[in-house]
């Protein structure tokens, strides 16, 4: 089946199988692995990508269903240089095997953004104040992406940085 | 999984009448159904996506509210009147899945979503659910996020939405479109089947139906409080939810709706506790019998005994906390 | 050339050696940073060869003799290439170190989930969809999988006694008699397993995700029946291994066999759901603790024993009291382990085998008797460390755990704490602290590397991997101080068996091996350069390019005179372990709440403070700590593989159903270090780290539970289910 959409910005037309998901067209039709499939069923977040602003799975969703979409994938996260999220995870080492970076950083970009909107959280106390990213906040929020090699400290420390927030000790 | 035809439906009536074909399934969010696709527990021979019907909008009416099937889970619960007035369904949501998956899983996708009990999951064993006929695993096997109550000798598996559980507490209704251009208004309650011994047929709803939108009734009280317990602090199912709405009136338990989650084979609501509780001054003692009222029926098996002490202080400590 | 070193006995140059660049032991950012950030890290299942196919694994679904029933018709489904059913397919993953191919087979499931097929076809989807198509029946033997029906061979019985232990304990003035269990266990790595196969003619290119390059190396050429020096490994980024990707895997050698047989590149990843099944779990272990001590709490007896699993034919058995050995002093001791032949999925190195769970129990039994005889947890730990190993009576290298208590107590505040559990209550929840010390062994492997220096700055080469663990950055670090160049100008190379063999990262002895076969190939270009300014070695001072010695100062550039020099390092465990106990030791101190409705388990604070030979990157050392502490928390609270006691497959074989703590389990974690400079590792004087922080974090979770409500939970994980029935 045909398909266009936009990825990071440019144009992209494929002829799929339906049953190729949106994650697998990244990776094996467009050749952009920076998402990664670390369970194939939405339970690990390593695929995270951007979808018209929000943060999806890519693994549990068809390619097809994103005819016309536009998608953000971790390759398209920097411009010129690394963006200021991508370089406060390597000052905070945020990551050390690196497989669920791109998801976490996908995950962290988008979750800033509903965090500005006011989205809250299941520990958000007052449901009806504006949304605070606290430690507590930020670690609800990112429960989504797992890392076993468990850089939660240096993952929240490099978003919060990012955010404005709060700039934690590096080392 | 297994090939299929993919079309994006324009309109519902096209969307209803070509989920009449055998083996057709509607997909909105797909969180789930790709999931199990995956795995080849459900093989759908045609995917019709709903996504572009138009069915996530949310309108007032009156002081009612009403909810499009396709809305996702993290719009509806980030939704300024939501939050305000039904907050028990803001916090069911919100306690449930991960950030991403709120994003793609849709009101009706939430309502139809499958057990996670793990035999259903492994094509390797069997299941009554999956292959009628074939026997139950989970009896005899590994319990854990399973079901004690509504339970049947050839099923276990547990409802797993926390969305669900808080709409039963709210006396929410379905709108369903029929394949013939009809529609309908169910009660939640009316939605679901007890597993009996066809626990492969979840729901009332016919080849074609289509959940259209959630009608959510005024909250008849503004004590509202969503508890779940889970065996981690975030993204994992619930041991047990319990969702309150209760309306207070000279100290006494005016209206009370009461509905949980990980102990029934749907969302559980009953209607005895409700009515043993409305009308009286709160107290523990009362709260003792609403647990044992809770618990009357319920059949653990080995893996799932601790619910039942778990459920009952789970309640207690809920209604302590909505009544005082 | 090449300067080799055995280490027999402790290093003689005096203190660090650091060079001037001032880089080693420094917090350097990792250097492979940018392209992990931007996803452009390539990991196994990445390059995409022309025409590649995709293979897809399929696994027995019950036991005894395999028969595949439709097999004509999967071949003849779209797309379908070939089902490879070969004898050489391998039954489970590759213990590590084990250099020769793991049981093979496809006839014969020894446990559910075994792989007996390869189905490859040319799309990934067309792949797993014929293979879930293709039905396996299984049948015949009746196979034990419950520790329960089994029963130990006196082969698969290790047993160590010192004095009387059943005397002393009788006549003791405190005493513990308890049993704890741990459930199987799985690595987890983010990354899932995967291997792309390509041949050129008869030698092998397989880009893998593996641990240990150069024993990978002989195992899969084992498998397939070919020379090692006809493979060609390839793994420049591993998304984590903590074991699990110590020896050769399943989809390895089917990715292997497939490809050569169609004659084109095959790529075969696992699925999530095979990663709990195929390669090896942590071993269940059933442990009976007995300790008694006198009025003072001196231990007089330590008796420890362990049941474990693992299939027929496998040697790994989880080395439950590798600590227990030489952790504290007690005149009478039995020390005894039994492995039970079970068919479940191989049992083999999960981070920290052995003291991850043998010390995880032995710190809640001391935690217990310290209960028991009225004396404060840091205390009783004081009181009874050895002054030599308590077995051998071998010196200690260098021991440090009373430092680590001390400094560590002081960091948390662990003074302040009330001596009786149930004491501090914050509405519904419980508050409490617990401790326990951290032992891990430590050893040193043999490793080479080579350096090369030239105009444009320096290159490491080595087969070493970096599977999170900051080889590229340590290695780099430890080029750069030795040859004076700033890191922007050190570039390192990893990750392929065509460079020299590495120890591989495994058992926490990857920075400390091949870190000195890095430092001694830098020993040899500093002679050399030493030798073109005329000066001695030890005289010489490199920094920023530039030589200096004697008041004379040249680009080191210079001095090549546009040529390129290489060293060669090697180094091999020697003596050492003869002569001296080598270990590391640390202390951590947990802060619980615990919710009196529910039995939920918060962590508020967990602390670490370890002693660990010289640090070389503080920041990197510090995540590795933050690792070992969330797996401590995620086995205290929430992990554990479920075996069906029906025919012991993994029912929870997905991440919905084996809980990982995810972000919101996990605390601020606080991390020190209490300096330890060990002598008997040579010059870099560093110990093995990724591990020893997981090693008895669990303890203190699970004291502080106790601590906070008053129950002792003795089989892990303490789920709400286990605490709230010691509340109700």
């Amino acid at each position: 089946m045909k398909l266009s959409f936009s990825v990071n910005g440019t144009p992209r037309t494929l002829d799929l199988d339906p049953r190729v998901t949106l994650l697998d067209a990244l990776r094996e039709h467009l050749q952009l692995t920076g998402s990664k499939k670390g369970c194939d069923h939405g339970q690990c977040g390593a695929c995270t990508v951007i979808v018209g602003g929000r943060r999806i799975n890519a693994c549990l969703s068809l390619a097809m269903m994103h005819e016309g979409d536009e998608i953000t994938t971790v390759e398209g996260l920097s411009g010129e240089g690394l963006s200021v999220l991508q370089q406060a995870f390597i000052e905070h080492d945020g990551f050390q095997c690196g497989y669920c970076t791109p998801g976490q950083l996908c995950s962290a970009q988008a979750m800033l953004d509903e965090v500005a909107e006011g989205w809250p959280s299941h520990v958000t106390e007052d449901l009806n104040a504006p949304a605070q990213l606290t430690q507590a906040e930020l670690a609800e929020r990112m429960s989504g992406n797992l890392c076993r090699c468990s850089c939660y400290p240096g993952i929240n420390a490099a978003i919060l940085q990012a955010a404005g927030t709060k700039a934690a000790d590096p080392a | 999984m297994r090939p299929f035809d993919y079309s994006r439906a324009a309109d519902a009536d096209t969307a209803c009448t070509a989920a009449c074909a055998p083996d057709a399934a509607f997909i909105a969010g797909g969180t789930n159904l790709i999931d199990l696709m995956k795995l080849e527990v459900l093989a759908p021979s045609a995917l019709i996506d709903i996504g572009h019907l138009g069915l996530d909008q949310i309108e007032e009416q009156g002081d009612d509210l009403r909810i499009g099937a396709t809305l996702t889970n993290a719009e509806l619960a980030a939704d300024h009147r939501v939050r305000r007035r039904w907050p028990v369904l803001s916090r069911a949501l919100l306690a449930g899945a991960s950030g991403q998956l709120r994003n793609k899983a849709t009101t009706g996708g939430n309502l139809l979503q499958r057990t996670r009990c793990p035999y259903f999951y492994d094509t390797d064993t069997a299941c009554n659910k999956r292959n009628p006929g074939t026997g139950c695993s989970a009896i005899g096997g590994e319990q854990r996020n399973h079901a004690i109550l509504g339970t049947s000798e050839d099923c276990i598996a547990l409802h797993a939405s926390d969305m669900a559980v808080a709409l039963r507490a709210l006396d929410a209704k379905v709108e369903v479109r029929t394949a013939g251009g009809s529609q309908r208004r169910i009660d939640l309650a009316d939605l679901y089947r007890l597993p009996g011994d066809t626990p492969h047929i979840e729901t009332c709803l016919a080849p074609g139906d289509l959940i259209t939108a959630v009608h959510l009734p005024a909250a008849r009280g503004d004590r509202q409080q969503y508890r779940k317990v889970r065996d981690r602090a975030s993204y994992a199912f619930a041991l047990v939810s319990v969702a309150a709405v209760v309306g207070m009136k000279n100290g006494r338990i005016d209206h009370i709706a009461l509905a949980f989650g990980g102990l029934g084979t749907l969302p559980w609501r009953d209607p005895d506790i409700e009515a043993l509780l409305t009308g009286e001054v709160p107290r523990t003692a009362l709260f003792e019998r609403a647990a044992d009222t809770l618990m009357r029926d319920a059949e653990p098996q080995d893996g799932t005994a601790f619910k039942v002490a778990l459920g009952k202080r789970v309640l207690k400590a809920v209604l302590t906390e909505v009544t005082a | 050339m090449s300067v080799e070193m055995k280490i027999d006995g402790p290093e003689q140059a005096q203190g660090d050696q650091t060079g001037a660049q001032a880089v080693l032991g420094y917090a350097a950012d990792r250097p492979e940073g940018g392209l992990k950030v931007t996803g452009a890290a390539p990991y196994a299942a990445e390059p995409c060869p022309a025409n590649m196919a995709h293979g897809f694994l399929v696994r027995a679904p019950g036991l005894g003799k395999v028969r595949l029933t439709n097999l004509e018709v999967v071949q003849g489904m779209a797309g379908v290439l070939t089902v490879l059913r070969d004898d050489r397919m391998i039954r489970n993953a590759a213990q590590g170190t084990s250099e020769g191919a793991p049981v093979q087979g496809v006839d014969q499931a020894e446990y559910v989930g075994q792989p007996i097929a390869l189905v490859v076809a040319e799309s990934f989807e067309q792949a797993r969809h014929a293979a879930l198509a293709l039905r396996v029946d299984t049948a015949g033997d009746d196979l034990v999988v419950n520790p329960q029906d089994a029963v130990a061979a006196d082969d698969d019985i290790d047993e160590t006694a010192q004095g009387d232990l059943e005397s002393a304990f009788a006549s003791s003035a405190h005493r513990i008699d308890q049993t704890y269990t741990t459930p199987s266990l799985i690595s987890a790595a983010m990354e899932p397993h995967a291997a792309l196969a390509e041949w050129d003619g008869d030698k092998l290119v397989l880009r893998a995700s593996l641990q240990m390059l150069k024993y990978s190396r002989t195992e899969i050429a084992d498998c397939v029946g070919i020379a090692p020096e006809d493979v060609r490994v390839l793994a420049p980024y591993v998304g984590g291994g903590f074991g699990s990707k110590l020896g050769i895997c399943a989809e390895a050698v089917a990715a292997a066999l497939a490809a050569r047989q169609l004659g084109r590149p095959v790529r075969v990843v696992q699925h999530r759901r095979q990663v709990f099944e195929v390669n090896t779990r942590r071993s269940e272990t059933t442990q009976r603790i007995r300790l008694c001590a006198d009025m003072n709490g001196q231990l007089t007896g330590i008796g420890h024993q362990a049941l474990v699993s693992n299939l027929p034919g496998e040697d790994f058995a989880e080395p439950v009291l590798q600590a227990t050995h030489f952790a504290y002093a007690a005149p009478n001791r039995l020390l005894r382990r039994e492995v039970l032949r079970l068919h479940r999925p191989a049992a083999g190195s999960v981070r920290a085998p052995g003291e991850a769970v043998g010390v995880t129990a032995f710190e809640i039994a001391m935690d217990e008797l310290a209960c028991a005889a009225g004396i404060d947890p840091v205390a009783l730990r004081l009181r009874n460390i050895p002054r030599n190993d308590p077995e051998s009576g071998l010196p200690f290298s260098s021991h440090r755990l009373a430092e680590c208590l001390t400094d560590g107590s002081r960091r948390f505040g662990w003074s302040k704490r009330p001596t009786a559990p149930r004491q501090q209550r914050e509405g519904e929840w419980w508050i409490g602290t617990g401790m326990a010390a951290a032992f891990r062994v430590n050893s040193m492997m043999e490793a080479e590397a080579r350096v090369v220096l030239s105009a444009q700055g320096v290159r490491v080469e080595t087969d070493m991997t970096d599977i999170g663990t900051a080889s590229y950055a340590i290695l780099g670090q430890i080029a750069a101080e030795r040859l004076g160049h700033p890191l922007s100008r050190t570039e390192v190379i990893l990750g392929d068996t065509d460079l020299p063999p590495s120890s591989g990262s495994g058992g926490s002895f990857g920075a400390a091996s091949t870190g000195t076969a890095v430092w001694l190939a830098c020993e040899e270009l500093r002679r050399m350069l030493a030798g073109r300014m005329g000066c001695d070695a030890a005289d010489l001072t490199l920094k920023d390019g530039y030589a200096l010695c004697d008041n004379r100062r040249r680009a080191i550039a210079d001095l090549l005179d546009g040529a390129s020099v290489t060293g060669h390092g090697r180094v091999q465990p020697g003596e050492a372990g003869d002569k001296v106990r080598q270990a590391t030791t640390g202390a951590h101190f947990a802060e619980v709440a615990v919710s009196d409705m529910t039995g939920e388990v918060r962590v508020r604070r967990l602390a670490g403070t370890y002693a660990a030979g010289r640090i070389l990157n503080p920041r990197t050392a510090r995540s590795q700590c933050h690792g070992g502490m969330t797996w401590g928390i995620g086995m205290a609270l929430t992990e554990a593989l479920i075996h069906d006691r029906r025919d012991g497959h993994v029912v929870n074989r997905d991440f919905e159903a084996f809980h990982l703590p995810v972000n919101a389990d996990v605390p601020d974690l606080d991390v020190a270090f209490v300096e330890d400079r060990d002598d008997w590792l040579g010059p870099l004087r560093a110990k093995g780290l990724g591990e020893l922080s997981i090693c008895g974090a669990a303890a203190a979770v699970i004291n502080a539970v106790h601590h906070a409500c008053g129950v002792r939970v003795r089989d892990l994980p303490a789920t709400p289910d286990r605490v709230l029935e010691g509340l109700v």
